[in-house]
């Protein structure tokens, strides 16, 4: 039973991981209705310019808000040099685009800090959490920053003219430009937000799995996994998924003989796969009627 | 005597290696095969300068740096060394592709130190079948030593069998009663090194009582930790890479688990790992060595590690010095001189092949007292005796005897 406990609270500790990275995931999913390959590597280098600002004897918050503001402006930028230009270009045109990203931030972080592994230091200090060794007081502030975000995020969506707009701008660009909004402005936007919540995701779990070019390789396609779980338009679903994820993944590999060793990260493809079969729109996604 | 030698300015840094003699042949039995000429020595060689594994690289640079040196005192036997270094990312389909070149278009004498399991294993049989020494290949899996079904290639670093089978000897020696839990990548390093470990416990391998075994695209280890706390192991064995070496160290000492630890040789870096999972968590671990480290204030005096920081200074100044790769480097690369030094003016591959085979009690300046580089034709694992360390306060420190890992032969 204590075994139990223990990976379960273990599994929510990494779903928070998984949640923070799905947030990002199903944020940029809104704004360009497609999921961006290299979301992940984004993070991964937002966190590197924090990193390099910290050790610049910046203070963490100082630092924090700075790279927040850095990863939106180059969110932004992305977009409006690489990603606009291809706007009516081919679905797969923009996958090439995503992995051609992926692959040069990757390379460039890597020329620029090296491979090895960093420590990047955590705002929440690393003591147990409520007597919990499982869970730490970094990740349990890595779950309220998740919660705050989550209804930020939502508040955003529902009371702001701009949030309106954008979500105006992704479900219907053709009414929305009509009524005078700047639908390619929205998806600029799009990506400096969900760059800038990347940015978040990656200062939150580089303290936990260490920071270097590839931290974000698996976490990716665990986040995709809790984002296609929760439902890929619903921000909520996205961060319940990552926390279901998380625990199903430790329950799965702790009891189901064989799996724990070899089959682990299959866990989250199988996922991926079962509920785009059985529930495309995952747990809590609306589902999408086009008119014909 | 080695006529050309005599000449150089700078013998003091070549002294251990004169010292240990050799034989120089006439000049009427000069001997060349591709590569090999009365002027060069062309060596190839593949890091991963880019990629994940680039941190490797470095190996790559110090070689380079340490042959530019050798050339700059006159090369050897009066032969400057060409050393192509072509990057190969860490990619095996890369890694044949660069094979290829180096011995099809530059005609290299031999390939030198390719870097990573993967990548050697996929050019083993290529150039087991164009007869090119793949010579003391950068990785510790068991294969790179089997002389039977590849005559042509050759390790350098300890097996990871033998690593294993160090622990096995250690554990037996002072915790006759342990129980075992062991965390391993589930790959070469990880069987390799399992293996070793449960044939050097041999009768006893039940000491064993939990194995867990992770990939490399898990984000985090912790669940893993968990388990195997939960089998009640008072060892844990943990046969990991860097990142997963520092997440495992941090979690048990976050979970209060403090078993007698055993941090496997890939990932003892100071630098690297240890800092980086904090050395609080880290106080206590056990691991093993084969190299000086270049951090030690024990080798202060020592005149090997004093020639090291002089090759640095000159050639290498920018290179991190505690990382572990530069000293592997230098050592992996003063071998080869002198394998190249013994075969004098017959710079064939299978004369290559033969000396480097016949190394007895060579010590490069890195290698630990006690430990010693040898080879027959029936041993193509260089070096098998490693010496267990504790981890202190901020550094190593060496402790009991040199335990010898031989693989049957």
């Amino acid at each position: 039973m204590e075994l139990f406990t223990n990976q379960v609270l273990a599994g929510i500790a990494t779903g928070a991981i998984y949640a923070c990275m799905a947030l990002a995931v199903v944020m940029i999913y809104q704004a360009i209705d497609q999921l961006n390959f290299a979301q992940g590597e984004m993070a991964m280098f937002s966190t590197f310019l924090a990193w390099q600002m910290i050790q610049w004897g910046v203070p963490f918050w100082g630092a924090f808000a700075l790279t927040l503001v850095i990863s939106f402006a180059g969110g932004v930028m992305i977009e409006r040099l690489l990603f606009k230009p291809l706007a009516n270009a081919p679905i797969l045109t923009h996958v090439a685009g995503f992995i051609a990203l992926f692959a040069i931030l990757n390379s460039v972080a890597g020329l620029t800090w090296d491979f090895t592994i960093k420590q990047f230091p955590s705002p929440f200090g690393s003591a147990p959490f409520l007597g919990s060794q499982l869970i730490s007081t970094h990740q349990a502030g890595m779950i309220a920053v998740t919660l705050v975000l989550l209804l930020a995020l939502y508040f955003f969506f529902q009371f702001t003219r701009i949030g309106l707009a954008m979500r105006a701008a992704a479900a219907q660009p053709e009414s929305a430009r009509l009524v005078g909004i700047n639908t390619s402005w929205m998806v600029a936007l799009g990506w400096g937000m969900a760059s800038a919540i990347g940015a978040i995701a990656g200062m939150m779990i580089a303290p936990v799995v260490f920071l270097e070019p590839n931290m974000m390789g698996g976490v990716l396609i665990y986040g995709f996994a809790a984002a296609v779980l929760g439902g890929l338009s619903s921000p909520f679903g996205a961060v319940i998924g990552g926390f279901l994820v998380g625990i199903f993944e430790n329950l799965a590999g702790t009891y189901i003989p064989g799996v724990g060793n070899e089959l682990k990260l299959p866990i989250a493809l199988a996922l991926i796969i079962t509920v785009l079969v059985v529930k495309p729109n995952g747990l809590f996604g609306r589902s999408v009627v086009k008119r014909v | 005597m080695p006529r050309c030698l005599l000449r150089l300015p700078f013998a003091a840094l070549l002294a251990a290696t004169i010292a240990l003699g050799g034989v120089s042949p006439s000049a009427a039995q000069k001997a060349y095969d591709p590569g090999a000429s009365d002027t060069t020595i062309k060596i190839g060689n593949l890091m991963p300068y880019s990629g994940p594994a680039s941190a490797y690289a470095i190996v790559g640079r110090i070689e380079q740096a340490y042959f530019r040196m050798v050339n700059d005192q006159g090369g050897i036997n009066g032969r400057r060394i060409e050393f192509i270094s072509y990057d190969d990312a860490y990619s095996p389909a890369k890694a044949v592709e660069q094979t290829r070149r180096l011995v099809e278009r530059d005609e290299v004498l031999l390939v030198f130190s390719a870097m990573g399991t993967p990548s050697n294993a996929a050019i083993q049989k290529y150039l087991d079948a164009k007869k090119v020494p793949q010579l003391f290949a950068a990785t510790g899996a068991t294969r790179f030593g089997d002389p039977a079904n590849f005559p042509w290639t050759m390790g350098w670093q300890p097996p990871y069998q033998t690593e294993g089978r160090v622990y096995a000897k250690y554990i037996m020696a002072t915790k006759p009663d342990a129980k075992i839990a062991v965390l391993y990548q589930n790959d070469d390093l990880g069987k390799d090194l399992l293996k070793g470990l449960r044939d050097g416990l041999g009768a006893k391998a039940a000491m064993i009582v939990a194995e867990d075994s992770y990939e490399i695209g898990e984000p985090t280890i912790d669940s893993h930790v968990l388990r195997l706390k939960a089998s009640g192991a008072d060892v844990f064995i943990s046969i990991t890479t860097p990142k997963f070496a520092a997440q495992a160290i941090r979690t048990a000492a976050r979970i209060e688990w403090r078993p007698l630890y055993v941090q496997t040789l890939v990932s003892a870096s100071i630098g690297a790992v240890i800092s980086v999972a904090g050395f609080d968590n880290a106080q206590g671990l056990v691991s093993a060595a084969y190299n000086k480290d270049a951090a030690d204030p024990q080798w202060r005096d020592d005149p090997g590690m004093q020639r090291f920081h002089a090759f640095l200074d000159a050639y290498a100044p920018d290179v991190n010095r505690t990382d572990n790769s530069a000293v592997y480097g230098y050592g992996a690369a003063q071998c080869l001189v002198e394998v190249l030094r013994r075969a004098g003016d017959n710079l064939t591959r299978a004369n290559i092949m033969k000396q480097a085979a016949a190394l007895q009690g060579y010590a490069p300046d890195t290698l630990l007292p006690g430990i010693t580089v040898d080879t027959s034709a029936s041993d193509f694992h260089p070096i098998e005796r490693l010496r267990m360390m504790r981890f202190s306060g901020d550094r190593w420190e060496l402790f009991g005897e040199v335990i010898g890992g031989e693989l049957d032969k």
